[in-house]
């Protein structure tokens, strides 16, 4: 950690300093409004003069979305379908980002310019497709129709963040490694892969963020077979437009928060440092 | 922040930019057993799992996407009571011809850009901002910023939604607005969403120029300051252009999220406003596919938005190329 900038002067910098926690409690208060809604009893919800605290924290609302048809259920599902895009991205993009930062080979560059397309490509445009063709593979109403369009989602970018984290691993350790009378296969998962993984946590976030947040997915695949639906389809059980169920909302607001929160706080050095990474790259 | 970033041991080493020579295959270079000896299938090994999958999930579908838009495609075809009937740019014809989905189109770039200029105003300010500070209000902001990234889209509308209740929302108390309904006038539902849309956007831009700026070495800045730059002076002679790839993925990658917003226009309004006025693209075409069976017309929307993003991303890479990116 540096220390702040010495060419700022005192008074500019209490002033600067100020205005950054004046601007992290505005940043914060969303989510401390909603973890605030989901403790208050109805009554104060439901009151026209609503309190920056409570008087009287409940549990009433939680129970009433662990309560709702199979609630678990859901949460089960999300860490699922998150888990399996997380876990198979990063294989499959660890595996293509050596491909094309160790060898060299025809059309190499034609895959990497192919990559980066595929990254702006708005899945959301494909939801049409993308349903035939679920349809087509029995897979409506799976989790298999959330989680793999969110891999394909997240594969480019994966690869093209790896990539930079890949290329740093210097070839003379992998020289050394075939001198030393490894495999390929051995060098890859036994060296390669375990001083990749720092980029590895920080590519996860991404995947893991899009496909936890999946909500057209979720509304358009999941049709008739509830039980395979997610966190987002049950948080609208209690959102409706004409009468929400604000305690509700809330309380599954922040279940659904939760998780995401603590793997952010679990990756956020590598993440940061991991973005720089990619980033000057 | 720390510096382990294996990319710092990259920088120095210099490659020939071979991503100019595309037509002529290199020799293969003869480096004994090593790396860079002959490849032969492997590296098609390692890519096979990756291009399966993409292209089954991502190239096959936007096949379809264009092959679909290009036929009759409603529910009696879906279900294979009809045959689907070709119609070329019929349905494109339609579309253009509707009015509504001009005033859609205008309403998603605006809102986009909207989007997008805040979003990166927002983000770069504080990412400057974080540079002036000590640490704990640094760590405070930082925090902050990462807990509203990480909140789901979703919960995030929802929670932006109870926020501005005219009922039960602490913001209409505070501001004095009685009962005023956010969601209900055209322009107070989009800046309602653009609110959101820059709160949990804006993390990422700023924790990304932060990283930049942190890269920047200190004797450059301090050498500026004892040549007596001023601080704007040191920003726009030192401090941008050195930071200008960092900006160049910022702002593409902002415009594709922007563009495509779904989950917080069809959850703040409603599923698109009060008579579609705050429709965007993505939910159009969401509309027209699934709530009215109009799949072809879905599809022909879904063509529109592949076509205007191709666009963004041939402008990014030409960006790249002039920068001397090597790929």
């Amino acid at each position: 950690m540096t220390t702040a900038n010495p060419l700022v002067r005192r008074p500019w910098r209490l002033a600067a300093e100020a205005s950054a926690l004046l601007i992290a409690v505005v940043v914060a208060f969303p989510l401390y409004w909603m973890v605030l809604g989901a403790f208050k009893p109805a009554d104060e919800i439901e009151s026209s003069e609503p309190r920056p605290w409570t008087t009287a924290p409940t549990l009433d609302s939680f129970r009433r979305v662990f309560e709702q048809q199979e609630f678990g259920r859901y949460f089960l599902n999300s860490v699922i379908v998150a888990g399996s895009v997380v876990i198979a991205s990063a294989l499959i993009a660890f595996l293509a980002a050596t491909a094309v930062t160790r060898f060299r080979f025809r059309f190499r560059t034609t895959l990497l310019i192919m990559f980066l397309v595929a990254q702006m490509v708005p899945v959301e445009a494909l939801t049409i497709p993308l349903f035939f063709l679920m349809r087509d593979m029995g897979q409506l109403n799976t989790l298999g129709a959330l989680i793999l369009p969110h891999l394909a989602f997240s594969l480019p970018f994966a690869i093209w963040m790896l990539r930079g984290f890949v290329k740093a691993v210097p070839e003379a350790l992998e020289e050394a490694a075939y001198i030393d009378g490894a495999s390929r296969a051995r060098f890859l998962w036994q060296i390669l892969f375990p001083l990749v993984l720092p980029g590895l946590v920080a590519t996860s976030v991404f995947s893991f963020i899009s496909a936890w947040n999946d909500f057209l997915f979720a509304k358009s695949f999941i049709i008739s077979d509830t039980s395979q639906s997610t966190l987002p389809m049950a948080l609208l059980v209690f959102f409706k437009p004409d009468e929400p169920d604000w305690g509700g909302v809330m309380a599954a607001s922040t279940v659904m928060t939760i998780p995401v929160l603590v793997f952010f706080v679990l990756v956020q050095r590598r993440l940061v440092s991991g973005l720089g990474g990619a980033v000057k790259d | 922040m720390t510096t382990d970033t294996p990319v710092a041991a990259v920088r120095g080493r210099t490659r020939p930019a071979d991503g100019r020579s595309r037509a002529t295959p290199r020799p293969p270079r003869r480096t004994g057993p090593g790396p860079r000896g002959r490849a032969g299938g492997i590296p098609w090994l390692y890519l096979a799992p990756a291009l399966v999958v993409l292209g089954a999930l991502l190239v096959y579908p936007i096949y379809q996407l264009g092959l679909i838009s290009l036929f009759h495609y409603t529910q009696a075809q879906v279900s294979g009571g009809q045959p689907a009937t070709f119609e070329g740019l019929g349905n494109y014809r339609r579309l253009l011809a509707d009015e509504q989905f001009w005033q859609v189109l205008g309403a998603t770039v605006v809102f986009a850009a909207a989007c997008v200029l805040s979003t990166l105003a927002v983000g770069c300010a504080l990412a400057v901002l974080l540079t002036r500070v000590r640490a704990l209000p640094r760590l405070a902001l930082m925090l902050a910023a990462l807990g509203a990234w990480a909140t789901p889209a979703v919960t995030g509308s929802t929670v932006w939604l109870f926020l501005f209740d005219p009922d039960f929302g602490p913001v209409n108390r505070l501001l004095g607005l009685g009962d005023h309904s956010w969601t209900y006038g055209r322009f107070s539902a989009f800046f309602l969403v653009l609110l959101e849309v820059v709160w949990c956007s804006f993390p990422f831009v700023m924790v990304t120029v932060y990283a930049g700026i942190r890269s920047v070495p200190a004797e450059v800045l301090e050498a500026a300051s004892l040549d007596g730059a001023s601080q704007w002076r040191i920003w726009r002679s030192v401090l941008a252009p050195m930071l200008r790839p960092i900006l160049t993925v910022v702002t593409i990658q902002s415009v594709i999220w922007d563009f495509k917003v779904f989950t917080q226009i069809y959850v703040m309004t409603g599923g698109g406003g009060i008579a579609g006025q705050n429709l965007v693209l993505n939910v159009y075409a969401y509309q027209q596919a699934f709530a009215s069976s109009q799949y072809s017309l879905g599809s022909a929307i879904g063509v529109v938005m592949l076509l205007i993003l191709l666009a963004v991303t041939l402008v990014y890479l030409r960006l790249l190329r002039r920068q001397g990116e090597e790929l």
